[in-house]
């Protein structure tokens, strides 16, 4: 079977250790994270997990069943057609071309987020794949530093 | 109403109708037991190690289907209880486990027995809990009965930091739970039940599969209805053994490694399969590439992610059991034609004739079957069977004639050796009326020996029956079998006196080497009804046959074995 990779987001009710039975959840089965992303939701008592993670048609299935099955889960969404974004920060040596590291931010979505006097940061906010592409064409300005935040995802519809 | 957290704990059991609590008392838990000294609501059986306390506790909700109850204190205390509740997690079995914890205000500090204890249960409990006020202990004890028997059933571990069972806070038990997060599917889709019935109705070769789940959702009674109404034949899990009668003409026997021959065929050659309530282990289905290749599959669950997880099925259905059988009967009686089955039901007896299940009995030497099968003729139904995990555990699966649900109590999934003796104590308490026997091996008895202490202390008269081959016997079959004869660590010929062993906490003991001295043993047992140690010598060299070795396929059995 055809190993795939896949967005799954889930709202579970935000209490003690809820993070560690999804996380223990993975590693007990042998599932792979690949990223992950949790924050609460605004005005409720639930959390937000957005994971990114890879396996074949029967693997997604059991991934999906047993995130439901814990009793602080309340949904698992999971669709074909997801809008997704991942965000960066990188961190440049000051002495780089400044004008061209933000050209390439602003090619991507982003910009000059802080100027020391040592290092420029920058951050990025994009599809995932474009991000990947963001960071390869970044390696020619000597970063220091990457920081990447995981992807983040909703339903188009 | 104010009360501390300890006292909570103590009227939640009383509201819960909870009559046995099992445990061991320890510094963490000291609170809970010293609220407990003051009411006369339900008895406390100390048992002699934790582990036991949540076996018993398991041999109580298996024998009746009510949540077992047990507390352990902290630390040690907990860690020993852990292998009790994995043994109910992997067979669905409502337990809520109570165990103190070190005071909030020490917990990561590494104190003097700390352990993370939810850390630890998480992954082998349906549902743990930390208690962090004793505001929140009401709402949280009623949840832990809520979800261990509700869905599909397992343990709910409630950890109780000391200074919260000391806390003062209001009590108010909640009459019901609403847990949005966990809503169980319980009725049965019913455009899939009607296509599973015309499925069954056009089968020509259907089999029904019937799994725990039955038990669990105490609904034999339909599913031999449904059997006699189909007249299909079936074949049973381990943990489903008892739902048919032994002497129904269509139980087609025990499925899996150590199944019968019809069965195993049966499931090969089908093509429908009518699983209730089974998960498919691998010990059922052998290599799964080649399982029930030819068959369409009906898979009834309230889990879920019990269904398609192994096997792909053709009829998914969630839902409780019970609830989903109340549908599907009727629409299969208004349309099935028994007769339509007769050709296979004629070729599932002709593979019956050639393999029947048995053994060679002797006059020499005691064969470890007879013992089973005698204990069948002479207590039959009176008798509830526990086990311990082994050969003699396959031995009694296979050859004790059952005749209702919950009369086998053995550890299914996670085989867990010591858990048969303790099971039978709880067994006991629970239904009084029955004679607790408990088949052991002469490794799996001294795994929770110490509990002789207790059963005797608490007049417990469980009858332990040792099928005494002085080996480690499973694991010797299989160094036989595959390992060239290479017996390592498994001749177990130094061992106590178990006569001794069990006069000495206050039992009585036999040692038996005749089938005469085990008629004689057995009667004076039952007749004395004390806590019994029936150690009889076997046959050494017996194996459990049929079998399918590990990871070969069902349609192809070891049938005997020559040396």
């Amino acid at each position: 079977m055809k190993v795939e990779r896949r967005i799954i987001s889930v709202i579970v009710q935000n209490e003690h250790s809820v993070l560690a039975r999804i996380t223990g959840l993975f590693a007990a089965r042998g599932y792979n994270i690949e990223a992950l992303t949790v924050a609460p939701i605004p005005e409720s008592d639930m959390s937000r997990l957005t994971i990114e993670t890879r396996g074949n048609v029967r693997v997604i299935e059991q991934i999906i069943k047993q995130l439901h099955k814990l009793i602080p889960t309340y949904k698992v969404i999971e669709h074909e057609e997801m809008i997704e974004k991942e965000m960066v920060m990188m961190k440049f040596p000051i002495n780089e071309s400044l004008s061209s590291i933000q050209a390439l931010c602003q090619a991507y979505n982003g910009g000059i987020a802080n100027v020391s006097s040592q290092h420029i940061i920058t951050m990025v906010a994009d599809e995932p794949k474009r991000v990947k592409h963001f960071i390869e064409a970044a390696q020619r300005f000597h970063p220091v530093e990457i920081v990447r935040g995981g992807v983040v995802a909703m339903e188009r519809e | 109403m104010e009360m501390t957290g300890a006292q909570m704990v103590i009227e939640a059991m009383k509201l819960e109708g909870v009559d046995t609590v099992f445990g061991y008392p320890g510094g963490a838990i000291m609170n809970v037991y010293d609220e407990m000294y003051k009411q006369k609501d339900f008895k406390h059986i100390l048992t002699r190690h934790e582990q036991a306390a949540v076996h018993a506790a398991e041999g109580y909700a298996r024998s009746t289907g009510k949540v077992g109850v047990a507390f352990v204190t902290s630390g040690p205390g907990f860690t020993n209880a852990v292998t009790g509740l994995a043994t109910a997690y992997m067979d669905s079995i409502p337990l809520v486990v109570i165990s103190g914890q070190v005071p909030i205000t020490l917990i990561g500090t590494d104190a003097f027995q700390e352990i993370d204890a939810t850390g630890i249960s998480r992954s082998c409990t349906k549902h743990n809990y930390l208690v962090r006020s004793a505001s929140e202990l009401p709402l949280i004890l009623k949840e832990a009965f809520y979800i261990a028997s509700s869905g599909r059933p397992g343990p709910v571990h409630v950890d109780i930091p000391k200074d919260v069972t000391a806390e003062l806070a209001k009590f108010d038990y909640p009459t019901r739970v609403d847990i949005p997060t966990y809503r169980p599917t319980t009725k049965g889709n019913v455009r899939q039940i009607k296509k599973a019935a015309e499925a069954i109705c056009k089968a020509k070769r259907p089999v029904f599969y019937l799994g725990g789940g039955i038990i669990h959702s105490g609904s034999a009674d339909l599913v031999r209805e449904f059997v006699k109404a189909t007249q299909i034949p079936a074949v049973e899990t381990l943990m489903a053994r008892g739902t048919l009668r032994h002497d129904d003409p269509l139980l087609l026997g025990m499925v899996g490694m150590h199944g019968t021959y019809q069965a195993n065929m049966a499931m090969s050659e089908a093509d429908l399969m009518i699983a209730l309530g089974p998960r498919f282990d691998d010990r059922v289905t052998g290599k799964l590439s080649e399982f029930a290749k030819h068959a369409k599959i009906i898979h009834v669950d309230i889990d879920p992610s019990s269904i398609g997880k192994l096997v792909d099925v053709d009829y998914p259905i969630v839902g409780d059991l019970k609830e989903v059988l109340e549908v599907m009967i009727p629409k299969v009686k208004e349309q099935v034609d028994p007769d339509r089955y007769q050709p296979w039901r004629e070729i599932l007896k002709r593979y019956n004739e050639i393999h029947p299940l048995g053994y060679e009995d002797s006059d020499k030497v005691i064969k470890p079957q007879w013992v089973i099968e005698r204990v069948g003729e002479l207590l039959g139904e009176d008798a509830v069977i526990s086990t311990d995990v082994g050969q003699h555990q396959m031995w009694t699966a296979q050859f004790y004639p059952f005749t209702f649900p919950r009369q086998f109590i053995t550890s299914g999934g996670l085989g867990t050796m010591g858990f048969g003796f303790p099971a039978a104590m709880g067994v006991k308490r629970a239904r009084p009326e029955k004679i607790s026997v408990n088949f052991t091996g002469d490794g799996s008895i001294l795994m929770n020996i110490q509990e002789l202490v207790t059963a005797v202390e608490s007049r417990l008269p469980v009858i332990n029956i040792i099928l005494n081959n002085h080996y480690l016997g499973m694991v010797r079959q299989w160094q036989t079998f595959f390992y060239e004869k290479r017996y390592a660590e498994t001749d177990l010929s130094f061992q106590p006196d178990f006569v001794r062993l069990a006069e000495a906490c206050g039992g009585i003991g036999y040692r038996v080497e005749t089938k005469d001295e085990f008629d004689e043993a057995l009667k004076d047992a039952v007749e004395k009804g004390v806590v019994a140690m029936i150690d009889v010598v076997v046959d050494r060299n017996e194996n459990v046959l049929p079998m399918v070795p590990s990871g070969g396929t069902l349609y192809n059995m070891m049938l005997e074995f020559k040396d």
